[in-house]
């Protein structure tokens, strides 16, 4: 892994009060983002305006294409073409991309999009928050991948997490998700933006070996391959298609066991590095809330009353949802009574919760369904029930 | 270079992969034609073969993509020309040639190919109209004629279909012609003068998809198609491109339409920018 | 913690305030801030109104849930909101705009003739700002340079300097108001 300082051009040094959805703009600047094509959808569009504003002082290209299927393309294309590329959306956009993010897995094509979540399904509340759209970050596009996703709580995370997803995509050559939420996207808060010399960037894992020799999906030692720009002579081939090392179609099983496993073990195998989260209170609790983004702020008052009457209660955050910490909540699920799940949603990391848990204690989903965050009061009465 | 001294080998081989033959298109069609002229067109201009880069989507013409000898990518069905723009933004010095077919780039992709002529998108873009969804078994597509047959058009087609370079011409593209499978030279110097083109060039290709269109229409083989193609096609250059409409085994007017220039995507950009922005913007990329 | 409601019609610079306030207050005044505004439905039409929450620690519930302190530039926003402010809040109106149908009795309530001194100083635009340097003074929740700090990005550079003219001539009325009452 190749790491270098940030270009100054790109990073707004200083205290700012800034909403979470411009607060992705900077962090993707400061990561070195230099090319933004997306499409407005609310409650997003702060973030394109801000590229727009942006970008072009500070030597990038923004464009609003015609649609986000157009835009999750030309985000592809830009990463061969050497940039790094960002979009940003909200459900039904989000919805639009799904094909071409499986071609991103597919290409291993490093590039991050940001789903400022709303209410769904279809149209449904485009101005106010949710956190619907967590199993389609999974599972949205056809056929078997993986992923990352990391869950912002503030302004301030959209900008350091932004970062992150950078640097996670092209460590593992892999679309990054930022699921924020309405909520995030629109509260303003302090974002300290550091000096540039404080920010560490992984550089895309370029090929440097002799022309003819390239292989665009030869494995590294590490498990990932060498990335080559278009305009260099490599005259390499890139597919959609299952494919082999030559990056030439192989349609049988054999080839699709190799390409598919590679997509997944490369994730999957380096979840403990990826997976990063915050924990609090957990020794000795009898529960556990677990949350991620915005509701774990406002679990946290639920949490204080519990601790108020002498409930033991700990707490997980998770900061990236995908790949999903199964061991640790399989470790944990063996201590405590219950793990309680508010999300804005139906209940879908619950799903995962609840599967890692394997029936070792008791998994509780605290649903909204979106278009405000939980009423605290809901979180801490299904505490109480959970550990009667 | 090194590459000239080869003089036995096949032109267009260098320009191939020759290790991916043989191709997949069934005998008497005429994609590997069209990718013959462009290769022909290559070789002519002596183009710097490592900054051209090839996008297809997916179809049979998809297919185009894995046999350029090329920096290339075959893509999704219909984005061709979106991941295409992404390409020309992020590295402005390249070349990007979009191949690929009707359904694809007409269909399906229809929104990108008004929106990057619109733009007037620095890119070529080869379409090959064979009639119908081949890759797929012979759908109707929106160039299927009138009348013609097509497997989910069995009772003939009632839809209208596109007339490609008027569609084009009035989104804006500044470079549009059509040619058909027999008119190979004329294609290849299309393709040579498109090379040397800033901005969103169009060629159409109309060729014989023998297995499917040709088949279930009962029109022959390909032979029989290059013959209908002989006796209805009329070189019309300039002609008015509201006047281009193919019907059912009618009369096709081939040619170039328009060639005309004007900023692109970049260069409107660039000057707009520099213009409000002043000292505070540096130019993007290549500019000219 | 403090939660702040301030409110008004659309045009009046209401959501101005709660950034002036968030930022001055988290970036040069040692606290913690999360402005928000209205979206969606309840954006549109008349009402207008933005929420702050100040605290020594970090704000976790991002939203205001009874404000201590409701500020209302219209009659139709003091209607909407004045009930949910907490016992013991305070009331901040304009003097002209407003007009308290019952005064609550276990809340505190001051006025300022925030758009007439706007009008006097020029331009009924600034109002906002006579506004903050009102509230300001009454709620000593800061300094004034502190929250004047805050006006460079927020307000446009050319009319920085009326603006901050606005606000001191709302925290002067302030000053004298809050005299007044403990005289
Ligand atoms: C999203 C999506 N829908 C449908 C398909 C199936 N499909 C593959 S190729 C094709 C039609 C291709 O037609 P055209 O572009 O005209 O190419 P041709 O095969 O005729 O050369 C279709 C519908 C697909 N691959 N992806
Ligand atoms: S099906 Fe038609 S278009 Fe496809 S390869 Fe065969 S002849 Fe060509
Ligand atoms: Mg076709």
């Amino acid at each position: 892994m190749k790491k270098s300082k940030a270009d100054p051009k790109g990073v707004l040094t200083g205290s700012h009060f800034m909403d979470g959805d411009y607060a992705l703009a900077e962090g993707a600047l400061a990561a070195g983002c230099r090319f933004f094509g997306g499409y407005p959808i609310t409650p997003s569009t702060e973030t394109a305006e801000r590229f727009s504003e942006r970008i072009p002082v500070v030597g990038g290209v923004f464009i609003q294409m015609e649609d986000e299927l157009g835009s999750i393309a030309s985000l592809i294309g830009a990463a061969w073409g050497g940039l790094k590329a960002m979009t940003v959306t909200s459900g039904p956009g989000f919805s639009l991309m799904q094909e071409n993010i499986g071609l991103a897995c597919m290409l291993e094509t490093p590039l991050v999009i940001a789903n400022v979540q709303r209410g769904g399904p279809s149209t449904g509340l485009p101005t106010l928050t949710s956190q619907q759209d967590m199993m389609q970050a999974r599972w949205g596009s056809h056929g078997d991948y993986e992923i990352i996703a990391l869950s912002p709580d503030s302004p301030q995370e959209c900008f350091d997490m932004t970062i992150k997803a950078f640097n996670l995509s092209e460590l593992f050559r892999v679309p990054v998700f930022v699921m924020t939420d309405e909520c995030v996207g629109h509260m303003h808060e302090k974002v300290v933006i550091p000096p540039a010399e404080e920010i560490e960037i992984v550089e895309r894992k370029w090929y440097k070996g002799p022309k003819d020799k390239y292989l665009p999906y030869k494995c590294d030692s590490d498990g990932i391959p060498f990335m080559v720009k278009t305009g260099q002579g490599y005259r390499f081939h890139i597919t959609g298609l299952t494919h082999d090392e030559r990056g030439y179609p192989l349609l049988n099983a054999e080839c699709q066991k190799i390409n598919v496993q590679h997509l997944i073990d490369k994730i999957k195998n380096n979840a403990d590095k990826i997976i990063e989260m915050e924990e609090e209170q957990i020794d000795g609790a009898e529960v556990i809330v677990l949350s991620y983004g915005i509701t774990s702020r406002v679990a946290f008052r639920a949490v204080q009353q519990a601790r108020k009457e002498g409930i033991k209660t700990g707490t997980i955050r998770l900061i990236t949802v995908w790949p999903f910490p199964e061991k640790k909540i399989e470790e944990l699920a063996k201590k405590v009574k219950a793990i309680v799940v508010p999300e804005i949603n139906a209940g879908q990391v619950f799903l995962e919760v609840d599967r890692c848990s394997r029936n070792k204690c008791k998994v509780v989903s605290v649903p909204h369904l979106g278009g405000w965050v939980h009423n605290p009061d809901d979180i801490f009465k299904a505490i109480k029930e959970a550990v009667k | 270079m090194t590459e000239k001294k080869q003089p036995q080998r096949n032109p267009v081989e260098r320009i191939l992969r020759m290790d991916r033959m043989p191709h997949i298109w069934c005998p008497g069609c005429g994609i590997g034609t069209v990718v013959t002229s462009f290769a022909e067109a290559l070789r002519k201009e002596e183009t710097d073969l490592d900054n051209i880069v090839v996008v297809s989507g997916i179809g049979c013409t998809g297919r185009v993509a894995g046999y350029m000898k090329l920096d290339s990518f075959h893509t999704t069905h219909g984005r061709a020309i979106p991941f295409a723009t992404g390409l020309k933004l992020a590295n402005p010095k390249t070349k990007i040639v979009v191949f690929s077919g009707d359904g694809d780039i007409a269909g399906i992709g229809g929104n990108h190919l008004i929106h990057a002529a619109r733009r007037n998108m620095d890119m070529l873009v080869i379409l090959v109209n064979n009639f119908n969804y081949a890759m797929t078994g012979g759908q109707v597509a929106a160039t299927t004629p009138i009348d013609a047959n097509a497997s989910t058009a069995p009772f003939g087609n009632f839809e209208y279909p596109f007339n490609l370079p008027h569609l084009v011409a009035s989104a804006g593209g500044t470079y549009i012609a059509r040619w058909t499978a027999l008119h190979l030279r004329r294609v290849t110097k299309s393709i040579q003068e498109a090379l040397h083109r800033r901005g969103f060039s169009f060629i159409e290709v109309i060729t014989p998809c023998t297995t499917l269109y040709a088949r279930r229409n009962r029109l022959g083989d390909g032979l029989n198609l290059l013959k209908y193609y002989y006796d209805n096609s009329e070189i019309q250059h300039n002609a008015d491109t509201k006047d281009l409409d193919i019907t059912y085994q009618g009369k096709l007017i081939v040619g170039k339409f328009v060639d005309k220039e004007k900023p692109t995507f970049l260069d409107a950009m660039n000057q707009h920018l520099s213009k409000v922005l002043g000292d505070k913007y540096t130019p993007y990329g290549e500019v000219k | 913690m403090t939660e702040i409601r301030f409110s008004g019609y659309g045009g009046q610079g209401i959501i101005r305030c709660a950034l002036i306030g968030g930022k001055a207050l988290s970036i040069y005044g040692g606290k913690f801030s999360t402005m928000n505004q209205s979206f969606g439905p309840e954006a549109r039409g008349g009402a207008c109104s933005s929420q702050l929450i100040v605290s020594d620690e970090r704000v976790l519930y991002p939203y205001i849930t009874r404000p201590d302190i409701l500020v209302s530039m219209s009659q139709e926003a003091y209607e909407k909101y004045q009930n949910e402010l907490k016992d013991n809040g305070l009331l901040i109106t304009d003097t002209d705009l407003v007009k308290p149908k019952t005064e609550r009795k276990n809340i505190t309530h001051y006025s300022v003739p925030a758009t007439r001194f706007a009008e006097e100083l020029g331009n009924r635009i600034i109002a906002n700002l006579v506004m903050m340097g009102f509230f300001t003074a009454v709620t000593k929740i800061t300094t004034p340079d502190v929250m004047k700090k805050a006006l460079p990005g927020l307000v446009p550079d050319r009319f920085l300097d009326l603006n901050k003219k606005a606000f001191d001539k709302g925290y002067e009325y302030g000053l004298e108001v809050l005299k007044e009452k403990t005289q």
